[in-house]
């Protein structure tokens, strides 16, 4: 068995700031992973169906706009829906402090605001995928 | 898991990704449901796309998809990309390119890494062909990761093999002369809207008339801007004859021979490598052998007969 870990890394929404995504997706690729960058404007059901396709054990939100209660909370429900709830949904952006525990509450397992050393990242990954 | 196969055939999305998945892993699960599904594949025609990095591979198998699916035909995608020979990770970014198919069900799109294989393609390929055809698409398209001059092995999966070429590589051309520049069935000039691009036609067609004279089929050349939809529909226009030119002829099936040979012998590379590098009593003899090489009290020939005897007895 030669297992490697999945992440899609995707930018919900309408904000063109793709630098952090960036930055992540590529320290992922250094840490062993296999990382499927979908790019920007992606809608909720385009993120879930690549995530379907792909069997990604994790599913990586990036957002700067401020939508994130919204869109970030529809790909969790989304994927629950479809029957993935075996993936690890993580988020990072411009998110203020006490959103962080409604977002966990609706299913985003980890978010990592700007600052966040891309080893946490990795290390959260590691030690939580689902199967 | 019991009826991963079978959900697979109905063309079930979450089973067919999770099958690639085990496939990749080379997990036994996988093994067995291709048994299942072997008897149940050759029914779709497999397309293969090369060419350089940054030719536009991905917008042309964007485009072309959707001609395809105005046929109503389904298809299935497999885009290749290179893994880091150091982390063993990837980035797989073909799906950018790929936006406009992103919600149709009766497209299936996977992205792969080379995970270690360097002809251009990845170990796994040949079970990812036989689970979408078996799932029911009509056309699978193989995307390679971008090429330099002589991963080839597309054309031993691929009943179809376009190579992309784009102006303004100059030189690069002659060179690419041997190589991935003998293996097209139908050349694509893509980005057609660059300067030098009656040059580049021109040179490949010359290519194809010194190459092709002893051939009944001319290879066709033809120049496309992927990112306008121009030239798109004359693309799939040649794809169709060479298919129905694959069928005229005895080609079809000695294409499928090949295809299961080369599949044959990556299987059993695949096997041995697993058994002399992950077996416990090969491992530390393998070892051992490597730091005698090392040391020079044994050279790597002998050393390599020594192993194999093992294996052979």
């Amino acid at each position: 068995m030669d297992r490697k870990i999945r992440v899609l890394v995707a930018k919900p929404g309408l904000d063109g700031h793709d630098r952090g995504a960036k930055v992540v997706a590529r320290a992922l690729r250094d840490a062993g992973m296999e990382v499927i960058y979908t790019g920007l404007h992606q809608t909720a059901e385009m993120i879930v169906e690549a995530s379907i396709q792909e069997d990604v054990d994790v599913v990586g939100l990036s957002l700067l706009s401020g939508a994130h209660m919204t869109l970030f909370i529809d790909v969790a429900k989304l994927l629950k829906k479809k029957g993935m709830s075996d993936v690890l949904i993580v988020g990072g952006g411009i998110i203020p402090e006490e959103d962080i525990p409604k977002l966990k509450k609706a299913g985003i397992d980890g978010v990592f605001g700007p600052g966040t050393p891309c080893d946490e990242i990795i290390d959260f990954i590691k030690n939580n995928v689902k199967r | 898991m019991k009826d991963l196969a079978e959900n697979v055939l109905k063309g079930d999305p979450r089973s067919i990704a999770r099958l690639i998945t085990l496939s990749e892993n080379n997990d036994n699960i996988s093994i067995k449901a291709m048994k299942k599904i072997h008897p149940h594949t050759g029914k779709a025609h497999v397309i293969g796309i090369t060419g350089v990095m940054g030719s536009g591979k991905s917008t042309l198998i964007c485009e072309l998809t959707q001609l395809f699916r105005k046929q109503g035909k389904s298809v299935g995608i497999i885009a290749i990309d290179p893994t880091s020979p150091f982390s063993g990770g990837a980035l797989l970014g073909d799906r950018i390119r790929m936006q406009r198919l992103a919600m149709d069900d009766e497209v299936f799109i996977r992205s792969m890494g080379t995970r270690g294989m360097l002809g251009g393609l990845t170990s796994a390929v040949y079970d990812v062909v036989e689970i979408l055809d078996a799932s029911g698409k009509d056309v699978v398209i193989v995307e390679t990761v971008g090429v330099g001059q002589a991963e080839v092995d597309i054309i031993k999966i691929a009943d179809t093999t376009l190579v992309v070429v784009v102006p303004g590589l100059g030189d690069s051309i002659q060179t690419l002369k041997a190589g991935v520049m003998e293996i097209a069935d139908i050349y694509v000039v893509n980005k057609a809207d660059r300067k030098g691009v009656n040059q580049t036609v021109a040179e490949v067609e010359s290519l194809v008339d010194i190459s092709c004279s002893e051939k009944d089929r001319k290879t066709p050349v033809i120049s496309t801007i992927a990112k306008d939809s121009k030239g798109i529909d004359n693309l799939l226009d040649l794809i169709e004859d060479h298919q129905k030119y694959l069928h005229k002829t005895d080609l079809f099936e000695k294409q499928r021979l090949l295809r299961y040979e080369a599949e044959l012998v990556e299987i059993i590379r695949k096997k041995l490598m697993n058994f002399i590098f992950d077996e416990k009593q090969f491992k530390d003899k393998v070892e051992d052998l490597i730091n005698k090489i090392s040391k020079k009290q044994i050279d790597p020939h002998s050393a390599a007969d020594e192993i194999l005897k093992k294996i052979i007895k």
